[in-house]
């Protein structure tokens, strides 16, 4: 049985221009210790999807699916209480953008905190303890420092790293990691990189990562998924995906590589319907 | 150098910057997070900035693009000092913009997208609205956008497709230097290709000059003319980009060298290999 089950989601959102569906019939599955990596169009629907799993959509987004499972549980069928109390602590996210995401009047010693007491039965100070352990992991230098700190007193790739530590605060069983490595230095995203593919053999945590960059991929992933307008257009293992894509997509996609460049012109792909299967 | 030569369109002369933290209950702190920055950029050229999360690239982009003021040392526009405290010329708040490294924070959450790009115009130029309408609907085109993606409020983006919002006002009053703190990194590459070859044609077009901090270094490869490497408020290497890539002198700019994930299917089928067998083995 997959960890995370999704068949044939969709999501939309009313707009001034009429319904518009960001993920149309999409298909995940995810099992126990597995990488799976999610590239594709900016806008083609990868944040959306995964905070359709999380239930952190917004009132105005729809959302239905044949089967969204979790651990063979039903998470539509699921109170909003149930849900709540499965996401941070079974299921976590490191969302997009960190430091609209982390609570500007809190400190982030008191966020990871919070998160503790939410979701463990850790006393004051073992919370504390485990708060400084988890800023250390990260690689935030002076964690004692930090944890008195507030987000806007850090830099971008310390507030990304705060939001790891706070997604990984409570062990979950599926990380969902939305560009967690966009703010960092190539040195700090493999220790990142490290911790959680780590965390991933030790206690067979599930890592879905959403990312724009192919290397990531081509150094994490076990399967891709290869988004575009909402809809998925190709899954393959990491080898195949970047030896043999099937996709005119994805081959278009991979040739805009910046070191293929041709005379400083990148080449782009042209806007298209690829064949979206159904 | 030559009499005629125009002055670099940037300049920054030991800039330094503190913070200060803690307070009650803790002691107060001063932190020096620049510590001293030499740089200078000419009309038309690309000077890239590399460097450690939290080394200071962004509080530099907020000094050189005139928002903070420096702790000490100064900054020069077109040869020209710049004091901070006497205010800012309309004209200068065109010359320079800044696209922030953290789009949503930078964006009014009750502003129509239409409306972000066409304020810069109704600020500094007297077009009037359907001709300012028309500017906005081409630079949404030219960022990769759609025309309804103007009625939309910032919350209704993805997180690359704000980036290019961010980019987009930018660009909407022809500066001559902008910043740009991180401008691709929420990009798919044929977005962020479309971009970069935007980008490119505005400095061939109109000259502009661009600071381009970024954490990508093929992205910096492409774009740089120059490369400045910088580690915990300092600069470790600056030179141009033909030579840091060929021959990277200090360590930490080898460290990240090495440290640049690569596509090597030869790595992947053995780390797939690898996971296989401890799968059987489990
Ligand atoms: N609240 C909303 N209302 C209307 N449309 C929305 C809303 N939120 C997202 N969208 C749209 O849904 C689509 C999918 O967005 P999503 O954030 O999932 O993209 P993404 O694949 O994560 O892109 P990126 O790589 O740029 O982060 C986008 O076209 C976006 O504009
Ligand atoms: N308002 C502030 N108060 C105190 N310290 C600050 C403040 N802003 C930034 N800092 C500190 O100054 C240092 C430089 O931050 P800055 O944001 O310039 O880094 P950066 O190079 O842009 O990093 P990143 O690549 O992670 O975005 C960091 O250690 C940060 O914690
Ligand atoms: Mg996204
Ligand atoms: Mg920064």
């Amino acid at each position: 049985m997959a960890l995370l089950e999704i068949r044939n989601l969709s999501v939309s959102f009313e707009t001034t221009a009429g319904r518009f569906f960001a993920v149309q019939g999409l298909d995940v599955s995810v099992d126990e210790g597995e990488v799976l990596a999610v590239v594709g169009e900016s806008g083609s629907g990868k944040s959306v999807a995964m905070l359709a799993v999380m239930g952190l959509l917004p009132d105005t987004a729809t959302v239905s699916a044949d089967a969204m499972r979790f651990e063979g549980r039903d998470l539509l069928g699921m109170t909003p209480r149930q849900r709540r109390a499965l996401s941070g602590r079974d299921m976590a996210m490191i969302f997009q953008e960190p430091v609209a995401s982390l609570n500007p009047c809190f400190t982030v010693g008191f966020q990871i905190v919070e998160t503790l007491k939410r979701h463990t039965k850790l006393s004051g100070s073992a919370r504390r303890a485990r708060a400084l352990e988890l800023l250390t992991a990260v690689g935030i230098p002076e964690p004692e420092r930090r944890y008195a700190s507030y987000p806007h007193q850090m830099s971008g790739g310390q507030c990304q790293r705060a939001m790891i530590a706070i997604a990984m605060a409570c062990s979950p069983k599926l990380l969902i990691a939305d560009e967690p490595t966009t703010a960092l230095d190539v040195t700090i995203q493999k220790q990142i990189l490290d911790l959680l593919l780590n965390l991933q053999t030790e206690s067979g945590m599930a890592l879905v990562l959403i990312t724009h960059d192919m290397g990531v991929v081509a150094e994490t992933a076990d399967r891709v998924i290869v988004q575009y307008q909402g809809r998925k257009m190709e899954e393959a293992d990491a080898l195949t995906l970047f030896e043999a894509p099937r996709h005119p997509y994805t081959r278009a996609l991979l040739s805009a590589l910046p070191e293929n460049a041709v005379g400083g012109r990148l080449p782009t792909v042209a806007v298209g319907d690829w064949g979206v299967r159904t | 150098m030559s009499a005629p030569m125009s002055p670099p369109v940037l300049e920054t002369r030991a800039v330094t910057r503190d913070y200060e933290t803690g307070g009650f209950p803790r002691p107060r702190k001063t932190i020096r997070a620049l510590k001293g920055v030499d740089l200078q950029v000419r009309r038309g050229r690309t000077l890239a900035v590399v460097g450690e999360s939290g080394c200071g690239k962004s509080t530099l982009a907020r000094i050189i693009t005139l928002i903070d003021a420096p702790s000490s040392g100064e900054v020069l526009i077109d040869g020209q000092p710049v004091d901070l405290r006497a205010g800012l010329s309309r004209e200068m708040r065109r010359k320079v913009r800044i696209v922030f490294q953290n789009p949503y924070g930078s964006l009014n959450p009750r502003q129509k997208i239409g409306d972000v790009l066409e304020e810069p115009l109704l600020l500094s130029t007297s077009l009037s609205a359907p001709e300012r309408r028309e500017k906005a609907l081409a630079m949404l085109a030219r960022v990769g956008l759609k025309p309804e993606h103007a009625n939309r409020y910032p919350h209704m983006f993805s997180g690359g497709q704000r980036q290019r919002v961010a980019i987009a006002r930018a660009l909407m009053v022809n500066p001559d230097l902008l910043v740009l703190d991180e401008p691709v990194s929420a990009l798919d590459l044929s977005v962020q290709a479309q971009i970069l070859n935007l980008l490119q044609d505005l400095q061939e077009e109109f000259g502009l000059t661009y600071v381009f901090i970024s954490h990508d270094l093929s992205v910096v490869r492409h774009v740089a003319d120059e490369v400045m490497v910088m580690r915990l408020g300092e600069v470790v290497e600056y030179r141009s980009r033909d030579e840091i890539f060929a021959a990277p002198e200090h360590p930490y700019t080898r460290t990240l060298f090495a440290a640049t994930p690569k596509i090597d299917l030869e790595r992947i089928r053995a780390r797939l290999a690898a996971k296989a067998s401890r799968a059987r083995g489990a």
